[in-house]
């Protein structure tokens, strides 16, 4: 048995089995980690003493035969922007390059109830702002299908982990795409939540009405899974939704027979790569084969997504970010004389360039004079950006779409054009903005065999609705 | 061209930032950049469309219930440690690079 192909059911299968213990299977992944991730870059801490101390507990209660939980032995890694109790966690920046948490994230605290097994912690771009992962402070990651590409960011620790056989699943989080866009680069299955859907408590905020947990994993039955385990509502986040979660992993086999499809024709046009719409467009044939009435829709106002997004999460990054001053926990510049410079130094010293761009425009669009040209009127358009969907639900169950424009980019290959590296995002920031689920599938590749994402959105809390048509998709 | 270095001066005071000579020029040259695509956004007439803070008011428990009252089971009582205990001060200043066993250090404040 190769212990880093498994899936969730199957890792937790053959421990429950006998057939291999977590001590075994937490062994294989750091082995695999020692072995690969040089190249890759995937991970920024191990966490192994705790790791090992979670196969403990599952492999005793597997040796007492009692059932095992939905997630125990499964080897997961987690996005660095999580905060793990007496683990490092750096959000991928030099600011955070000490840091210690005192206390878990909710998420990453369900994941280790339901048995599963932290190997440690996921390089990102730094606070999550990036489309690359060039923007961590650490090092970049490397595309594991092509290193002299990109894994996509800003979850591209998380994507490459589990691409890469170095963990059966991961957490990331999206607040413009992070999950989507590089499950897509790496040919991994991705799935942002409904906002609200899964507790933040823990999470290190970029911008808080737009930051989502959700999983990345090999296949579409283990992010729901994953899902199921972190998902409802947590006291410690007041944004988080007091609505019933549904069993995603029951309702993964429901029929698609007569569940109608929307595709946006905003989101086939210019700037979108041929051979991705040819992916696209066939998997949409496919899908129409198994049953589903395809619906044209339109989402007139989807031009306008990327400078939305960009006013709102630069003005909610500048004032969350306002807390790294050095006095309580982030870097401390050294030698200042007054407060004041030691602010000004630490933070200077401590952010990475994407970091203080958007601090700046923040600020800038938050600024006296400025708030209702940038700040409010970038919240209006978020109002008619998530009318476009209300009106599009009207008339169907699902939406899908290309999650990217374009299959993994080289690296270095947008890192001077900032605007460039924004459109990256073009397909995905919308559903954040809105709120709404979405989840993002390998749906073939190009020719130069890169992964190319298919991305099915759905309404407010629908995720039983996207992950049934992915399953379906997935299994044909 | 939008924003100005006095701009850019006056708005890294505002996020207690300095920036270097070099860095500024950079922010002078992508601010610029990204606000002339910000631009876009002033060809809808968005008079009438009401601005959207977040997404929770749309999914609020009690949806015959207005406003705040609709997210009453985001709010708890007011009362000490009412979720959890406060973390232990030890732990709480444990990423502190100065502090002494009570409270934070800080260089001075007040000049005398």
């Amino acid at each position: 048995m190769d212990l880093t192909s498994l899936t969730i059911d199957a890792a937790r299968s053959a421990i429950q089995e006998r057939q291999t213990t977590a001590l075994a299977l937490a062994e294989a992944h750091y082995a695999r980690i020692q072995k690969e991730d040089g190249a890759i870059g995937a991970f920024l801490t191990l966490s192994k003493e705790r790791a090992l101390e979670q196969a403990d507990r599952i492999d005793r209660i597997a040796a007492e035969g009692k059932p095992l939980p939905a997630l125990a032995g499964v080897p997961v890694g987690i996005k660095d922007v999580m905060s793990t109790r007496g683990v490092r966690t750096t959000a991928g920046s030099k600011i955070l390059e000490k840091y210690i948490p005192p206390y878990d994230c909710t998420a990453v605290a369900r994941m280790e109830a339901a048995g599963a097994m932290v190997l440690g912690k996921l390089n990102c771009d730094e606070f999550a702002m990036g489309s690359s992962n060039e923007n961590s402070a650490y090092h970049p990651v490397r595309n594991p299908r092509d290193l002299n590409r990109v894994p996509g960011g800003s979850s591209g620790g998380s994507a490459a982990a589990v691409a890469a056989g170095m963990a059966v699943a991961t957490l990331g989080s999206d607040t413009g795409g992070s999950i989507r866009q590089p499950a897509s680069f790496c040919g991994v299955v991705g799935l942002m939540p409904t906002y609200g859907r899964v507790s933040r408590y823990g999470l290190i905020a970029f911008a808080s009405s737009l930051d989502h947990i959700g999983p990345l994993t090999k296949t579409v039955k283990d992010a729901a899974t994953v899902l199921r385990t972190i998902a409802g509502r947590d006291p410690m986040d007041s944004t988080s939704a007091d609505v019933p979660v549904p069993d995603f992993v029951a309702e993964l086999n429901k029929p698609i027979r007569g569940l109608r499809l929307g595709v946006a024709k905003e989101y086939f046009a210019e700037g979108l790569d041929d051979e991705v719409r040819q992916a696209v467009e066939s998997a949409i044939d496919k899908l129409k084969g198994l049953g589903c009435e395809i619906v044209p829709v339109s989402l007139p106002h989807t031009p306008y997504a990327i400078p939305t997004y960009y006013l709102i999460a630069t003005a909610e990054a500048s004032s969350n970010l306002a807390r790294y001053d050095g006095v309580r926990y982030s870097h401390r510049a050294r030698g200042a004389k007054t407060l004041a410079e030691m602010y000004r130094r630490s933070r200077d010293e401590g952010f990475g360039a994407e970091v203080k761009r958007r601090i700046m425009l923040g600020t800038y669009a938050l600024s006296a004079g400025y708030y209702d040209a940038y700040y409010l009127k970038a919240q209006k358009v978020r109002t008619l950006l998530t009318r476009d969907f209300d009106e599009a639900f009207g008339k169907v169950d699902a939406i899908v779409t290309p999650t990217s424009p374009t299959a993994a980019f080289r690296l270095g290959e947008k890192t001077n054009d900032p605007l460039a590296m924004y459109l990256a995002d073009i397909y995905t920031v919308t559903a954040d903005l809105a709120g709404i689920p979405g989840i993002s599938i390998p749906c073939g590749e190009t020719k130069e065999t890169l992964p190319i994402g298919l991305q099915i959105l759905g309404k407010h809390f629908g995720e039983s609705t996207i992950l049934r048509v992915a399953q379906m998709y997935a299994q044909s | 061209m939008k924003v100005t270095e006095k701009d850019v001066a006056y708005v890294a005071d505002l996020a207690n930032l300095e920036l270097t000579g070099e860095e500024r020029r950079g922010m002078l040259r992508d601010l610029n950049s990204i606000l002339d695509y910000i631009d876009l956004l002033n060809e809808l007439d968005t008079s009438d469309v009401p601005p959207m803070a977040q997404v929770s008011d749309r999914y609020g428990a009690n949806e015959s219930k207005q406003g705040s009252e609709r997210f009453a089971y985001a709010s708890r009582e007011d009362v000490l440690e009412g979720l959890r205990k406060s973390l232990p001060h030890e732990d709480a200043l444990a990423n502190a690079s100065d502090a002494d066993e009570q409270f934070f250090r800080v260089p001075k404040v007040i000049e005398r």
